[in-house]
């Protein structure tokens, strides 16, 4: 990699640990405690950005499986295996902080309204998206993670309707959260936001660079086998 | 698969017991549990057995496109889905005393569009799992999760229609069954090819 390269990201690290260090002051010092929810309403700013990241890794992973499969350049198999990685870990990061949040304000962990239970199974889809990725044979793995990362994607509205018109026959406990919030807290939130986009693109940058060096040694390794094993 | 679908049935019988008040409500749950799981057996032997015995590259090797292919294997998974799904309906009808005559049209049109989103993933899942070392998990976890629209939509339809309901009140749910249907057939025309390569 070269030396500008390199010190770009070194930057963008920088920055990022600057951000989220704002933004941890900002959460916990600069905002105001709100008045109804208390202090678990903290929570919120990071569950907002950990949840409109996972969405972006998946589509980031959805639109790398289609460029990898019109252009088959491995790199964008590297690209949507990573994003997919740092989607599940931000999904993961939604779905423990949501019934945090939801136990004292709404009294149950868990309700099975429209955007939870497809974000749970956007996290089921993309776990076995990852595991896929583990048991196919290597020649395989591209094709086919790439085909399940479309096919998961594409799943997405449709699962999210009928879940919708599943759940407007039952009672509808909670139809709207409802949240007004005031200037700082929307400040708090802004910074939250930036510091966890910068954090998502940080990950990525840093898993993409060790997958290529992974694809490389792995390249290595076989070319060595190759010269030295095959006489 | 058959056998299994039966077993299914009894062991709900087990569960629940006999005498349940409000077992009406339980009969489209029971029936779609039994279909998915037998049928994800008669799933896994799809492209299983091509594996094990070596036969697909002379599959590939013949003059047709992966799509001819994939339909030929969807269609075959699809028939047998559907034998075992009227033989579980006369097992349930027997086992459970309860008439499904008089619902039979609507009620075979859910089951058949469910049936066929089910084979078309399936397919698609199945020569990918077959793969793999680990076949039937994997090839669990590889459908469900895509699979949750169908369950939704085909699970309340049956239940409305056993209720007897008029079709129009299902017809939402024959949508998104339909939907399910037309957009996986269209993503395994576009990909299917891609999973054949060897």
């Amino acid at each position: 990699m070269s030396a500008s390269k390199r010190v770009f990201e070194m930057t963008l690290e920088i920055i990022t640990f600057l951000a989220m260090f704002a933004a941890l002051y900002a959460i916990f010092l600069y905002a105001p405690v709100e008045q109804t929810m208390g202090i678990v309403q903290k929570i919120f700013y990071i569950h907002l950005p950990a949840a409109f990241l996972a969405f972006l890794g998946f589509f980031i992973t959805f639109i790398a499986s289609i460029l990898y499969l019109y252009k088959r350049d491995l790199k964008w198999d590297a690209a949507a295996f990573c994003s997919a990685e740092i989607g599940v870990i931000f999904c993961t990061i939604v779905l423990i902080t949501g019934p945090i949040w939801a136990k004292p304000i709404w009294n149950v962990w868990w309700t099975w309204d429209p955007r939870l239970t497809t974000t749970l199974i956007l996290w089921f889809v993309y776990i076995a998206y990852l595991m896929l990725r583990g048991v196919v044979k290597e020649h395989q793995r591209a094709n086919f993670s790439a085909v399940f990362g479309i096919i998961g994607f594409v799943n997405v509205p449709i699962t999210f309707l009928a879940i919708r018109l599943w759940r407007s026959i039952h009672p509808v406990l909670i139809t709207s959260r409802g949240i007004n919030i005031s200037t700082p807290m929307k400040h708090t939130l802004a910074l939250t936001f930036l510091a966890f986009c910068l954090l998502f693109f940080c990950l990525l940058k840093s898993r993409i660079r060790l997958e290529k060096m992974r694809m490389d040694t792995g390249m290595l390794s076989a070319l060595v086998e190759e010269k030295f094993y095959s006489k | 698969m058959c056998l299994f679908a039966f077993l299914v049935l009894i062991i709900f019988s087990f569960a629940f017991g006999t005498g349940l008040k409000s077992f009406k409500g339980i009969i489209p749950g029971i029936l779609w549990v039994a279909f998915i799981f037998s049928g994800l057996l008669g799933l896994s032997r799809s492209f299983g057995v091509e594996r094990d015995k070596g036969t697909l590259p002379g599959l590939l090797l013949c003059p047709v496109s992966p799509w001819e292919i994939f339909l030929a294997k969807m269609i075959g998974t699809f028939i047998f889905t559907v034998i075992m799904e009227i033989f579980t309906l006369l097992v349930f009808t027997i086992l459970y005393n309860q008439n499904f005559l008089p619902f039979l049209l609507p009620l075979g049109l859910v089951i058949l569009l469910g049936t066929l989103g089910f084979s078309i993933i399936g397919t698609i899942f199945s020569a990918m799992s077959s793969t793999t070392s680990t076949r039937d998990v994997m090839l669990s976890i590889l459908v469900f999760p895509i699979y949750v629209p169908v369950i939704i939509a085909a699970v309340k339809a049956t239940g409305l229609i056993l209720d007897g309901t008029s079709i129009q009140t299902i017809y939402a749910w024959l949508k998104i069954l339909v939907a399910f249907d037309l957009v996986f057939l269209l993503l395994a025309y576009l990909t299917f090819g891609f999973i054949m390569e060897e």
